[in-house]
């Protein structure tokens, strides 16, 4: 029911973008949701297509119960994130949705050049999954009420986003 | 549909099977009621789904999940059970609709609880309710707002 995002966007977030650009972009989104999965291709056509207009932010919403391996794919890019490469990761369980057991998660670490030891044990750490909790609890409280939701420029958009020319329309109309 | 400031009136329905569960019984605790029309059907899911996962967030406030619909307790009971709930589901089924109707939120029409939210205080008065359209899942944050609320006072 709420149409605002209640949570500001501040340095604690991932921010994908250039900085303090016209158009922001929150997405909340789970690594084992397959519109999740949709949005994620989605996403990069519209920031080429918009480039330097557009910031896109990442937060935290598995549904852990309908997904099992959310949370803890959640977990890994929070953790990849405490070692400057939370992009890397977040595309990389996005690119292999089908794949997020803790196996995978572990050689997605590999190949992105972590410090995997680091890895392993940011990933139990409270620090991250405070964060999780943290960025889902915004998410409730703003009215997230299904993944992927997207706030754009602090306004829910319930419009569609699975026509990237129609959401790429949409979110130039915000330039004005 | 009853509203915020009346007392909530009481029931007893089936929780299980083999298990009625009675609303005064949870006296002292806040209470979420969500009415909702079917098991099964996508919207209905996705909206009991969001609110299994935000359970932790009620409990901070003491609160319980309650949902109702007018499915018998075999249908609750596979639903549940699919798709892992971690709060009761309640069977509003014979009579039929009957505690929906007592809270002004019955669909004649379709024979079904329509989509609404009450969040009752310890004492059992209705603190905020809200009717959201059938077709759209209203969210968790009406409720997380009303619980706030209510620990502020």
């Amino acid at each position: 029911m709420s149409t605002q995002l209640k949570t500001a966007v501040t340095n604690q977030d991932h921010i994908q973008g250039k900085n303090n650009a016209p158009i922001k972009l929150v997405e909340y989104g789970d690594y084992q949701c397959s519109y999740c999965g949709e949005a994620y291709s989605v996403i990069k056509a519209v920031q080429q297509t918009l480039g330097n207009d557009l910031e896109l932010v990442f937060r935290n919403f598995p549904l852990s119960e309908v997904h099992p391996d959310a949370e803890n794919a959640a977990k890994a890019a929070e953790a990849a994130a405490l070692q400057n490469k939370f992009w890397e990761m977040h595309d990389m369980l996005y690119e292999n949705q089908q794949q997020l057991d803790e196996e995978n998660l572990i050689s997605f670490a590999k190949k992105i050049g972590l410090d995997v030891n680091q890895f392993k044990s940011d990933m139990q750490s409270s620090a991250v999954s405070d964060k999780v909790e943290s960025d889902f609890e915004s998410g409730a409280r703003s009215g997230v009420n299904g993944t992927p939701s997207f706030f754009v420029n602090g306004e829910k958009y319930d419009g569609n986003w699975q026509d990237e020319e129609d959401f790429t329309q949409y979110l130039k109309s915000q330039l004005q | 549909m009853l509203a915020t400031g009346t007392q909530a009136p009481d029931f007893e329905l089936n929780s299980t099977p083999d298990q009625k569960l009675k609303l005064s019984d949870l006296l002292g605790k806040k209470v979420i009621l969500a009415f909702y029309p079917a098991d099964w059907s996508p919207v209905c899911s996705d909206e009991m789904a969001l609110f299994n996962e935000t359970l932790k967030l009620f409990s901070k406030h003491n609160a319980q999940l309650l949902g109702i619909s007018v499915d018998s307790k075999w249908s609750h009971l596979a639903f549940s059970q699919n798709r892992k709930f971690h709060f009761p589901l309640l069977s509003d089924f014979e009579p039929k609709g009957e505690v929906a109707k007592r809270y002004g939120v019955y669909d004649e029409k379709e024979g079904e609880a329509q989509r609404a939210l009450f969040v009752l205080d310890e004492k059992g008065m209705i603190a905020w309710d809200y009717l959201s359209p059938t077709g759209i899942n209203p969210g968790a944050d009406g409720i997380l707002d009303a619980l706030e609320k209510l620990d502020k006072h």
